[in-house]
């Protein structure tokens, strides 16, 4: 078995109102940052997991995803997996 | 005989108490639930109540959908019986599959809390039996995520099958299509985040969330 840091990226689907992002957007040239647009407000939820190699452990966050880790109604996700420091476990 | 109302408190949850009490106003009798009952044996219908369901974490009912009682939730549901959402208890029939959307967050960012006017749009409901269609409901909210959204083409099919069971006459959070209510296709299903309990005595600025709850008692024979 090996250990693989995982990240999820938790966004809002496309035409799905965001109004943090709109309000975050909408502060910036007040502070005197200008040209910003496009500003998306989402999750990123990060920890390890424990899998036979990375195809197993990317099925697995996807699975999570899709059940609990999501709601596909409003939300999208974008999975990273990587090998954890260190090598495998004998 | 009294209609036996199960009141699911979940950890969080805060109007499970105000739900028995306005219920024994219309002769009902509530009886409060914890979420790790796996039975809701002898019960007429259920009322999943306001507050904030395992802190809210994720998302709003993300994670009250798997306590043990949903797996009752959803039986009673099959069967026919009034099972009714309100506020946080939408936000989880909707995380739990048994109503379809979302409630996302408010689109002025601000935690609602007054009395709205509702408008009643179809009587052949667990929630609105009672009531008359075109009929002028004042309810308090109470929410940050009330919004509610779902794809063009759920909004067609809700509309379609009149499954809009009340509507906002003044839109306060963003809601798609000014929806407060929405029912599942057999009708004995209904989420909203307006709460009827707190407009169960005119003490309390109105009586109008009566006729809701009395229909909930109506329907569970």
């Amino acid at each position: 078995m090996s250990r693989f840091k995982v990240q999820v990226e938790v966004s809002l689907r496309p035409g799905i109102a965001d109004p943090e992002g709109a309000t975050i957007e909408r502060t910036l040239p007040a502070l005197g940052f200008e040209g910003v647009s496009g500003v998306q407000m989402g999750k990123s939820i990060r920890f390890e997991i424990e899998a036979i190699d990375e195809k197993t452990a990317t099925e697995q966050v996807a699975a999570m995803c899709e059940r609990f880790l999501t709601n596909p109604v409003i939300e999208d996700s974008a999975i990273s997996v990587r090998a954890a420091e260190g090598a495998a476990r004998p | 005989m009294t209609a036996r109302v199960a009141v699911v408190m979940f950890p969080g949850s805060n109007c499970e108490h105000d739900v028995v009490e306005a219920m024994a106003r219309v002769g009902a009798k509530g009886e409060i639930v914890y979420h790790d009952q796996e039975r809701l044996d002898g019960f007429d219908a259920v009322v999943l109540p306001g507050g904030f369901a395992h802190g809210d974490y994720l998302r709003c009912g993300a994670i009250a959908r798997f306590s043990p009682v949903m797996g009752a939730v959803a039986e009673m549901a099959r069967d026919g019986a009034p099972v009714i959402g309100i506020c946080n208890g939408f936000q989880v029939l909707t995380e739990a599959g048994l109503l379809p959307g979302a409630l996302q967050k408010n689109r002025g960012l601000k935690f609602l809390c007054q009395t709205e006017e509702l408008r009643v749009e179809t009587t052949t409901t667990a929630l609105t039996s009672e009531a008359s269609v075109g009929q002028s409901l004042r309810i308090p909210i109470n929410h940050f995520e009330g919004n509610y959204t779902c794809d063009p083409e759920t909004l067609r099919q809700l509309r379609e099958e009149d499954r809009i069971v009340l509507r906002y006459v003044n839109n306060p959070n963003g809601a798609t299509d000014d929806i407060a209510g929405v029912c599942n296709e057999a009708r004995n299903v209904v989420g909203l985040m307006p709460h009827p309990e707190r407009a169960s005595d005119a003490l309390l600025g109105s009586d109008d969330g009566l006729v809701l709850l009395r229909s909930i008692v109506e329907t569970s024979g």
